[in-house]
C-alpha cells in the first residue's frame, strides 16, 4: 500500500504546497508579531481570512469545471445587501431571511449556469454580463449603505469560542464539510472535474456534463451568498460596493491560482484555494509585521502574487516536446 | 444493422448500410478513412443518432439517444479518440459512468476493487489503479481504455483503431485479451486497416467504401488484393512513378544525421539523406519515427548528437529556424486540422502563412505577390476549391493536405520532411502525392518520409531505413525493399530483441 | 499533374468576388449595427435633442476613450488571451503622463510618450510571462494589474493625484480642429485605421489570427509565435494607456482608480461586436459598433433617467441578449 501514497500526493499536489507555503507564512507572522498572537488579533485576521477564502471556493467551483466567474464578488455584494433588509428581528425571522439569501444565491449561480450550458455563451462574458445584473440588483435593494442585521447572529459568528479560536474558523470548517466534501466524493462532484478536463472526453463516457456544470454553478452562487452573509456579520451593514465586489472577484482568482487549482480546469481543490486565499491575506499582515510602510504593501502584494505565479512556470522545465506547450 | 444512412451537412458518411454481428465472434471492418466506419460506430455507441435506418439487438430494434443508452444496453467501444480524463485516477475513469456508491458519494474501496478487476480482464495488471492517466504513455492509456470497456460487462465490445498506439508488447497482449473473449461468448467489433491483424483475428470480414457496406464474407476467403479493391472501389493499380537513378555528386549530403537522442524514445541515430534522395522510415507506429522528424525540426527540446546542413553542424532551435533559406526545412506533420492547417482562415492565408515573410516588405504583405504565388501553388498542385477566399476546412481531407504541402512549397525547401502525408486520403490524390515526390526529388529535394503503409514505402522510396524502439535496425535498399521484408524486419527485430532478453520501449 | 484549364481559373475568381462579398456581411456586425440604430431611434423618442450632430459627436467623444482601450483589448483577444491588466494601466498612463508633466518644460513635451511608454513597458511584462512562461494570460495580467497599482499608490503616496495634465494631453482630448470634430475621435479614427492595417495587411496581423485561431499550427508552419504574442500585449499595454492619457486630458488629472470603469466594458465591447472571445476571428468595424454601442447604452439609460440599478441591469441582460443571438458556442456531439 505504499505506493498509494505517492498517487495520493501526486494528485493533491497544488493543495499541499499552498498548504505548506501558508503555514510557512503564518508561522513567520506569528513568530514576528510586535504584540503576539492574541485572541482579538487572531480573530480578525480570521475574519477577513474566511471571507476571501468562502468567495475562494466559490471560485473554484467554476473554475473546476473549466469556466470562470467574474460575477462571484456581485453575488456577494447582493448577498450581503439582501441580509441587511431581511436577517434582522426573532429567531424566525433571521433563520427565514438566512435561507432566503442563500437561495438567492443558488438562484444567482444557476443563472450563470443556464445561461452558459444551454446559450453555450463563454463563462467570462456572461458572467461579466450576469455581474452587472446582480449588482443593479444589489443596488436597488441598498441604493445607499445602512440597513441592520440581527447582532446575536453576527456577533456568534465573527467572535470567538472558548480558548480563543476564532468562530469564523469553525464556521469555513462547517462550509467545508457541509458542501465542498460532499461535492468532492460524488458522483456529480467528479462528473464536474471530468468536465473540466476533457469536456469531448466525458461526454463520449456518458458523464452528465451538463448536470454536473449546473451544480457546479448552482453550488459556486450558493458560496458567494454565505459569503455576502458572513459580510454582512462583520460589518452589520448593506453596501452595494462595486469595487469590493470587484476586488474580491479577482482576489478569488488569484487564491484559486495560488491554491494550486487550474485555470484550464479538472485539477485542483477548494481546500488548496482555502489556503491560497488565507495566503494572500497574510501577505499583507507580514508586511505589516516587517513594518513596510503601508503605502508599499499594495506593491508587495503585487510582486508576491507574480512571483508565486511564475511558480507555474516551472513546469516548463520539464517539457520536451514543445508541441506539448501549444495545446 | 440496417439500412442506416447518415449525413452530415452535404457530406453522406454513410448509405444503407448493412452489418451483421455474432455471438462469440470477432467480426472484423475494413475501409479506408471517411469510408464511414466510424460514423457506423459512433451510431452503435450512441454518440450520434441515424438519419435512415435500424439497429436490431437480438433481433429488436433499438436506438439511443446517448452513449449513456448504448452502454446500458450491453454495447461498449473503444474509439480512436481516447474517452480518458487525464486529470482524473484510472480507477476514476474506469468507473466513471457508473460508480458504486454508498450512502450517495463515489465508494472509492469498491471502486479500486473494479478496476483492478477490469485491469486484469484487460491483460494490464500493472498499471497503478490510482496513478492519473495523464502520466501514463499513450500505449498504457489504450490499454486503460479497453479495461474500462471491459468493466461495464459489455455483450458487444467495438474496438475503432484500437491497436494503433500500442507498443509490439501490448498489441500480443490484446490478441491474447480479445480471444479470450471471444471464447467467452461476447461479439467483437474490430475496426483495423492493418491486414496481419485481420489475418490474425477475424471471423468475419465486412468492407466499407464511400458509406457503403459493400461486402460480407468469412475471414481468409478473399486475397488482400481483392479487399483492397473492395475497400477503392475499382481496380488496386498503384503507379508510383519510377525510380531515376541520379549520379552521386561529391558534396556533402543536405541533411545528416549523426547520434542523435531524445528522451528515451530516439537512441542513436545516424544517417544521411542526399540530394534526390526519398529516404523511408518503416518499422511498427510509435518506435520513434514521430519523434525523429519533430526532432529534426526542432520541436524537442534536450536532444544529443548532431545535425548537419551541408555538411555543416546546426543548432535548429524551432521551426522558425528550420524553414529559414540556410536550412530550407519544411515538416508536413501528422494531423492536418490541428497542425497543418488553420481551418476557419481562408485558402489563401493558410497557403502564404510559412512563406508570409518572403511576400512583404517591412513587415507588410504585398497583396498581389502573395495572391499570385497562391494561385500559383493552387494551379500546380490541382487544388479543388471554391477559389482562394473559402475557409480551408471547407475542402476536403485530399484538398486539404495538398494546402499544407503548397503552403511548403512556397518556400521551395531543400530537406522535406513528411509525417505520415497520405493517411486518410483518397486513392487519387495519393497518386498525384507520390507524382509530387518524385519531382521534387528529382528536382534536388532530399526528402525523408515516415509511413504507415508498405506500398508507398515500396513505391516511393530509393532507401527506407526500418525503426524499432528509437533507434534504426535496418536499412533496406533500392530492391530489398519488399512488403515481405518490410513487416519481417518490422516484427522481427521487435521478436529477436524480445528473445535476446533486450529492455522493452519504455512505456511508464 | 493535370493541369487546370485557365477557364476554370477565371471564373474561380468570379465565384470568389461574390463569395467574399457574402462572407462579408458578418451577422455579428449587422447586428451590432442594428442594435446602435435602434437604440438611437428608442432615445430619440425620449429626447429630440438624442439625435442632433452635437449630440451625437459628443457621444463619439466619450466613445473615443473606450474605443482606444478596445482596440488593445481586441488584439489580445484576437490571440485567444485575455488582457485583465486594463484597470491600472489606463491609470498609469494618465498619472505618468501627468506627472511627466510636472517635471519640467521637456517633461511636458514629452509627457504624452512617456505615459504610453510606461503602458508598453507592463504590456511587455505580460507579454513575456504569457508568451516565453506560458503562465495563463488571465493570471498574468492580473499580477500585473496589482503591481501597476502597487507602484501607482506608492506614486501619489495614496492620495489622489495633484499633478495636472500637460496642455497637449487636454488639446487631444478637449480640442476640436478638423471640421468641429473633436480630437479625441480623431485620436481614435487614427488608432483604428493603424489597426486595421496592422490586422490586415501585415505579417504581424496574420500571425494574430492564425494564433488565436491554431497556434500549434502557427508555430509549426515557423511563425515567431513568441514574439507577435509578446508584442500584442505590448501594444495592449500601450493603448490602454493612451485612453489613459486622453481620460486625465479630459478631466485635466488623474485620478486613483479610473481605469477601472473601462476593463468590462471594453471586453464586452470586443465581444459584442463579433470577436470571438476564443480568438481568431472578428473584425475591427465590429469592435467599433461594439464600442459605440455601449456608449449610446450607457447614454441612453441616463437620458431616460432611468436610476442607476436599472442601468446595470439592463446593460447586463442586452449583452447577454445580444450574445445569444450570434455568440454562441457549438454543441459537444459536433
Amino acid at each position: 500500500m505504499s505506493g498509494d501514497w505517492s498517487f495520493w500526493l501526486r494528485e493533491h499536489k497544488g493543495t499541499l504546497l499552498a498548504f505548506a507555503a501558508f503555514v510557512v507564512m503564518f508561522t513567520i507572522y506569528a513568530a514576528n508579531h510586535p504584540a503576539g498572537l492574541n485572541a482579538n488579533v487572531a480573530t480578525t485576521a480570521a475574519n477577513k481570512g474566511v471571507l476571501l477564502a468562502i468567495v475562494a471556493m466559490a471560485q473554484t467551483l467554476v473554475v473546476l469545471t473549466s469556466g470562470i466567474d467574474l460575477s462571484v464578488g456581485m453575488v456577494m455584494i447582493l448577498a450581503n445587501c439582501l441580509a441587511s433588509s431581511i436577517v434582522v428581528g426573532s429567531t424566525l425571522t433571521t433563520t427565514i431571511g438566512v435561507v432566503v439569501v442563500l437561495l438567492v444565491g443558488c438562484l444567482c449561480g444557476a443563472i450563470n449556469g443556464l445561461i452558459v450550458i444551454f446559450g453555450r455563451l463563454q463563462p467570462i462574458v456572461t458572467t461579466i454580463a450576469t455581474g452587472a445584473v446582480y449588482y443593479g440588483a444589489a443596488l436597488a435593494l441598498r441604493p445607499v449603505p445602512g440597513g441592520d442585521v440581527n447582532t446575536q447572529l453576527a456577533d456568534a459568528l465573527t467572535g470567538q469560542l472558548p480558548g480563543g479560536v476564532p468562530e469564523s474558523l469553525a464556521l469555513l470548517l462547517a462550509v467545508v464539510a457541509i458542501v465542498w466534501v460532499p461535492f468532492r466524493r460524488s458522483a456529480i462532484g467528479r462528473a464536474a472535474y471530468a468536465a473540466g478536463s476533457s469536456e469531448v472526453a466525458a461526454y463520449m463516457s456518458g458523464v452528465p456534463v451538463n448536470r454536473a456544470k449546473f451544480v457546479a454553478y448552482t453550488l459556486s452562487g450558493l458560496l458567494a451568498s454565505m459569503a455576502g452573509l458572513f459580510v454582512t456579520f462583520i460589518t452589520y451593514t448593506g453596501e452595494a460596493s462595486a469595487a469590493n465586489g470587484n476586488t474580491y472577484t479577482l482576489y478569488s482568482i488569484a487564491a484559486v491560482v495560488l491554491g494550486g487549482v487550474s485555470l484550464f480546469g479538472g485539477s485542483g481543490s477548494a481546500i488548496g484555494a482555502i489556503f491560497g486565499a488565507l495566503m494572500f491575506r497574510t501577505i499583507g499582515d507580514l508586511l505589516f509585521v516587517f513594518d513596510v510602510e503601508p503605502l508599499w504593501q499594495p506593491l508587495f502584494q503585487g510582486i508576491v502574487l507574480s512571483a508565486a505565479v511564475c511558480l507555474g512556470a516551472v513546469r516548463l522545465l520539464r517539457i520536451r516536446n514543445r508541441l506539448d506547450l501549444y495545446g | 444493422m440496417q439500412g442506416v444512412s447518415k449525413r452530415y451537412g452535404g457530406v453522406r458518411a454513410l448509405q444503407d448500410a448493412d452489418l451483421v454481428i455474432e455471438a462469440g465472434r470477432i467480426h472484423a471492418v475494413l475501409g479506408e478513412n471517411g469510408a464511414g466506419k466510424s460514423t457506423l460506430i459512433k451510431i452503435m455507441a450512441g454518440v450520434v443518432t441515424p438519419d435512415q435506418g435500424r439497429m436490431l439487438l437480438d433481433g429488436k430494434p433499438v436506438s439511443f439517444a446517448s452513449p449513456a443508452g448504448a452502454s446500458a444496453a450491453g454495447i461498449a467501444c473503444i474509439f480512436q479518440e481516447l474517452s480518458l480524463i487525464p486529470d482524473l485516477s484510472v480507477a476514476d475513469n474506469i468507473a466513471i459512468s457508473n460508480p458504486p456508491r454508498h450512502l450517495g458519494l463515489i465508494d472509492r474501496r469498491a471502486q479500486r476493487r473494479m478496476a483492478e478487476e477490469a485491469l486484469a480482464r484487460a491483460g494490464a495488471d500493472n498499471i497503478h489503479p490510482l496513478a492519473l492517466v495523464k502520466d501514463l504513455s499513450l500505449s498504457r492509456r489504450q490499454m486503460v481504455e479497453i479495461a474500462k470497456a471491459l468493466a461495464r460487462k459489455p455483450r458487444i465490445l467495438i474496438l475503432d483503431e484500437a491497436t494503433s498506439a500500442l507498443t509490439a508488447a501490448d498489441v500480443t497482449k490484446i490478441y491474447g485479451v480479445l480471444k479470450r473473449l471471444r471464447a467467452e461468448g461476447l461479439a467483437l467489433l474490430y475496426i483495423s486497416h492493418r491486414m496481419h491483424e485481420i489475418a490474425e483475428l477475424a471471423d468475419e470480414c465486412t468492407v466499407f467504401c464511400n458509406g457503403r457496406s459493400v461486402a460480407s464474407f468469412a475471414a481468409g476467403t478473399r486475397t488482400d488484393n481483392e479487399i483492397v479493391e473492395l475497400m477503392i472501389g475499382r481496380e488496386y493499380n498503384a503507379v508510383f512513378p519510377a525510380h531515376k537513378q541520379r549520379a552521386v555528386s561529391g558534396a556533402p549530403p543536405p541533411l545528416e544525421v549523426r547520434h542523435l537522442g531524445w528522451s528515451e524514445r530516439l537512441n542513436d541515430i545516424s544517417l544521411q539523406v542526399r540530394a534526390g534522395e526519398v529516404i523511408g522510415l518503416g518499422g511498427l507506429d510509435g518506435q520513434g519515427q514521430r519523434e525523429l522528424l519533430l526532432a529534426l525540426f526542432g520541436v524537442l527540446q534536450g536532444t544529443t548528437g548532431e545535425i548537419l546542413i551541408d555538411g555543416r553542424p546546426v543548432t535548429i532551435a524551432g521551426p522558425n529556424v528550420a524553414k529559414r533559406k540556410r536550412i530550407g526545412m519544411a515538416l508536413i506533420p501528422e494531423d492536418r486540422k490541428t497542425e497543418g492547417l488553420m481551418l476557419p482562415m481562408s485558402v489563401r492565408d493558410n497557403l502564404s502563412f510559412a512563406a508570409l515573410d518572403r511576400l512583404s516588405h517591412w513587415g507588410v504583405v504585398d497583396g498581389a505577390a502573395e495572391q499570385h504565388a497562391v494561385e500559383r501553388i493552387v494551379r500546380l498542385l490541382a487544388i479543388r476549391t471554391d477559389g482562394t477566399a473559402v475557409p480551408a476546412g471547407s475542402l476536403s481531407g485530399g484538398n486539404q493536405q495538398k494546402l499544407v504541402i503548397g503552403k511548403w512549397l512556397m518556400m521551395a525547401p531543400r530537406i522535406l520532411l513528411l509525417n505520415d502525408p497520405t493517411r486518410g486520403i483518397d486513392v487519387g490524390t495519393k497518386q498525384e502525392m507520390y507524382q509530387l515526390l518524385r519531382e521534387l526529388a528529382e528536382n534536388g529535394a532530399a526528402i525523408l518520409f515516415y509511413s504507415t503503409d508498405y506500398d508507398e514505402l515500396i513505391g516511393c522510396c530509393d532507401r527506407v531505413l526500418v525503426m524499432y524502439d528509437g533507434a534504426i535496425r535496418r536499412e533496406l535498399i533500392g530492391p530489398e525493399i519488399t512488403e515481405r521484408a518490410l513487416v519481417s524486419s518490422a516484427l522481427n527485430i521487435g521478436a529477436e530483441a524480445r528473445k535476446a532478453g533486450a529492455p522493452q520501449t519504455a512505456s511508464t | 499533374m493535370a493541369e487546370v484549364p485557365s477557364a476554370a481559373n477565371r471564373s474561380g475568381r468570379v465565384i470568389d468576388k461574390v463569395g467574399s462579398m457574402r462572407r462579408r456581411i458578418d451577422p455579428a456586425l449587422a447586428w451590432a449595427f442594428g442594435c446602435i440604430v435602434l437604440v438611437l431611434l428608442i432615445g430619440s423618442l425620449y429626447s429630440s435633442s438624442f439625435l442632433s450632430p452635437q449630440y451625437l459627436l459628443q457621444q463619439l467623444k466619450v466613445a473615443s476613450f473606450l474605443g482606444v482601450i478596445a482596440t488593445g483589448t481586441m488584439i489580445v483577444v484576437l490571440l485567444g488571451q485575455i488582457d485583465l491588466s486594463v484597470p491600472w494601466v489606463v491609470a498609469v498612463g494618465g498619472m505618468m503622463a501627468t506627472a511627466a508633466t510636472g517635471w519640467g518644460p521637456l517633461g511636458e513635451a514629452m509627457a504624452i510618450p512617456v505615459g504610453i511608454g510606461c503602458g508598453v513597458a507592463l504590456g511587455l511584462v505580460s507579454g513575456v510571462g504569457v508568451a516565453f512562461l506560458r503562465i495563463p494570460s488571465m493570471v498574468v495580467t492580473l499580477a500585473t494589474n496589482a503591481v501597476a497599482q502597487g507602484l501607482m499608490i506608492v506614486h501619489t503616496g495614496g492620495f489622489s493625484p495633484q499633478d495636472s495634465s500637460s496642455p497637449a494631453m487636454r488639446f487631444l482630448a478637449t480640442g476640436n480642429t478638423v471640421l468641429g470634430i473633436p480630437n479625441a475621435v480623431l485620436v481614435w479614427a487614427v488608432v483604428g485605421t493603424a489597426a486595421v492595417f496592422l490586422l490586415t495587411r501585415t505579417t504581424f496581423g496574420r500571425t494574430v489570427y492564425a494564433i488565436g485561431n491554431r497556434e500549434r499550427a502557427a508555430y509549426l508552419s515557423g511563425a515567431r509565435t513568441r514574439t507577435v504574442v509578446m508584442m500584442a500585449f505590448a501594444l495592449a499595454g500601450g493603448l490602454s494607456a493612451l485612453g489613459g492619457v486622453l481620460l486625465a486630458g479630459y478631466a485635466s488629472k488623474a485620478a486613483q482608480a479610473m481605469g477601472d470603469p473601462y476593463l468590462l466594458p471594453a471586453i464586452a465591447a470586443v465581444v459584442l461586436g463579433g470577436t470571438s472571445i476564443l480568438g481568431g476571428r472578428g473584425s475591427y468595424l465590429g469592435t467599433v459598433a461594439g464600442v459605440i454601442l455601449i456608449t449610446l447604452l450607457q447614454s441612453i439609460l441616463s437620458v431616460m433617467q432611468m436610476p442607476e440599478f436599472g442601468r446595470h441591469v439592463t446593460y447586463g441582460i442586452v449583452i447577454i441578449a445580444m450574445l445569444l443571438i450570434y455568440g454562441r458556442g457549438r454543441r459537444p456531439a459536433e
